[in-house]
């Protein structure tokens, strides 16, 4: 029996090992994405990011099993950073989800960001889409700890939780701009600490501009992970945006755009492959390197000469 | 590029020694592999549950309390009974000759006492990994 046949019987062990031959790349992966792809597409997707350290695993570890106690089918994929030098990883997301109910079946997938600098890994929203073909109905996708424009989540969810702690309050200003835009839902997170009613207030100012242009108004949410309060409230604005964008039709809109930019990814890396293979390799990028040296040729010359020689054939 | 090396670490029964897995999980995560630690005082059911959806190649176990002749088969009957009869187990910690040749035929693929080198860890871990090559069906 193939590990696909094993998969639609409903075998985890199946899953899981599907999920590593996507993440690696193995020979096949794209044609099982090919039919994993077409019997998806109910499974929403919840993004948890914010900087690290700020509570997204200890949000997940009881979101997750809000979901759960609801009836869902839940998974959750963590990411954590690979190291740069070594490509090693402690995948510690893990260790803060110890209060989800395994045995209710919730599925926790562990990921290295692998070289990846958006925030996911560059198999992510692929997992995703095991875990929706799968039979899963709702997915929590924990970031790495991230800054201000590491923001591939947007693209692999439907609603983006950003979490934040009371010491981010200064940084509001700062960071204005990428992560405070994506927010469906704001978490301001270890509530139990002292700024948090300053960080909700001074949140609320600057998201106010924001809402005169949105039909959706961003929820702020105070939460303490660690001592469990205030998280049904949270559950209940995501639960909310879900049906927000349901009702509105932004959610067919949203992975609309989200496929589009997917199959352009897929495009463009096939191209970009080709190109590789057939233009760049090779020492004519080095005779035309010192052609442009000696003021014989420019770069955009160049490049404009490969591609019609690309797109026409020489 | 070869792929990455993926191991579960864990902590099983009221055992709180936890510097020894600690320096370990370190230094397999400097070796280049992804390492995931559980944390203490997990069960055998929660262990090879992780293992299974972390879709590890071997799975660490570290006992210091005295409970290794009853945790180690716990796990490894679980896995083989869940259908990650494939993964290693392996492990450390404070354990008697005599109960290291018990389990090591009982299935534990091999077990590194106080003292034990992390160069000597790695180096098993990355030999084990690679002889152990699965071929499996994709579709
Ligand atoms: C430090 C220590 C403690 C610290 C632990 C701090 C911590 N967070 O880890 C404290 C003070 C809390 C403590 C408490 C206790 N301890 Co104590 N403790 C030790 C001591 C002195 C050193 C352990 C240690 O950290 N070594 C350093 C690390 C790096 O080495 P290691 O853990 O052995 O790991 C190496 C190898 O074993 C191996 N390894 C270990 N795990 C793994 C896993 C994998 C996957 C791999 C590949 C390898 C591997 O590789 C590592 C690197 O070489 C040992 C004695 C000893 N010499 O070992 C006693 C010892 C382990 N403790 C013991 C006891 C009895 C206790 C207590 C019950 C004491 C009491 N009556 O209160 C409590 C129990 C606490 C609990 N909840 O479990 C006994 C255990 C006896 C037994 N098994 O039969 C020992 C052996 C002392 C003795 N001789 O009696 N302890
Ligand atoms: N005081 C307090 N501590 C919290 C709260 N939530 C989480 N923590 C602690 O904050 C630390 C980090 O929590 P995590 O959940 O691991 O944070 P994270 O954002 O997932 O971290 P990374 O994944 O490493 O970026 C842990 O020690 C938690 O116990 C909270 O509400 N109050
Ligand atoms: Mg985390």
């Amino acid at each position: 029996m193939s590990l696909y046949t094993e998969f639609l019987d409903g075998s985890v062990v199946a899953l899981s090992r599907i999920i590593s031959h996507i993440e690696n790349r193995r020979e096949g992966y794209q044609e099982v994405l090919s039919r994993l792809y077409r019997s998806g597409g109910r499974m929403y997707r919840i993004g948890v990011t914010g900087p690290p350290g700020a509570g997204k695993s200890s949000l997940v570890n009881r979101l997750a099993g809000l979901a759960a106690e609801a009836g869902h089918r839940v998974a959750v994929i963590c990411v954590d950073p690979s190291s740069p030098f070594t490509g090693g990883a402690l995948l510690g997301d893990r260790l803060r989800m110890q209060d989800i109910p395994l045995d209710k079946g919730v599925f926790i997938r562990s990921m290295g960001s692998r070289g990846s600098t958006g925030g996911l890994a560059a198999a992510t929203s692929n997992v995703a889409v095991a875990l929706d073909a799968f039979g899963f109905d709702t997915l929590f996708i924990e970031t790495v700890g991230v800054g201000q424009m590491e923001l591939d989540i947007i693209d692999a969810c439907d609603t983006v939780v950003v979490t934040l702690v009371p010491e981010s309050g200064d940084a509001i200003q700062a960071l204005k701009a990428g992560l405070m835009e994506i927010a469906d839902i704001f978490a301001v997170n270890k509530a139990d600490r002292a700024g948090a009613e300053q960080m909700v207030y001074d949140l609320q100012s600057a998201m106010e501009m924001k809402a005169i242009h949105s039909e959706w108004i961003v929820p702020i949410v105070a939460t303490q992970a660690t001592g469990n309060v205030n998280l049904d409230e949270l559950y209940r604005h995501i639960v909310g945006h879900k049906a927000f964008l349901e009702n509105t039709g932004l959610l067919a809109r949203k992975r609309t755009e989200q496929l589009k930019k997917k199959v352009e990814q897929v495009l463009v890396k096939s191209i970009q492959r080709d190109i590789d293979r057939t233009l760049l390799n090779g020492a004519a990028l080095d005779e035309i390197a010192l052609r442009i040296m000696r003021g014989e040729d420019d770069p955009y010359s160049a490049g404009q000469a490969l591609f019609q020689r690309y797109k026409f054939g020489s | 590029m070869s792929e990455k090396i993926r191991v579960l670490l864990a902590k099983p029964g009221l055992d709180g020694h936890d510097r020894g897995v600690k320096v370990v999980a370190a230094a397999l995560r400097d070796a280049g592999m992804e390492v995931i630690y559980t944390g203490l005082r997990q069960t055998p059911e929660q262990i090879v549950t992780a293992a299974i959806q972390e879709d590890v190649d071997v799975v660490g176990v570290s006992i210091l309390s005295g409970a290794h002749m009853t945790l180690f088969p716990a796990i490894i009957d679980l896995l083989r009974q869940r259908g990650g009869g494939d993964k290693l187990v392996f492990g450390g910690g404070i354990i008697p000759d005599e109960d290291i040749a018990a389990l090591e035929k009982a299935g534990v693929s091999k077990l590194f006492t106080p003292g034990a080198s992390t160069v000597d860890i790695i180096d098993w871990v990355r030999k084990a990994v690679a002889a152990r090559k699965k071929d499996e069906k994709l579709l």
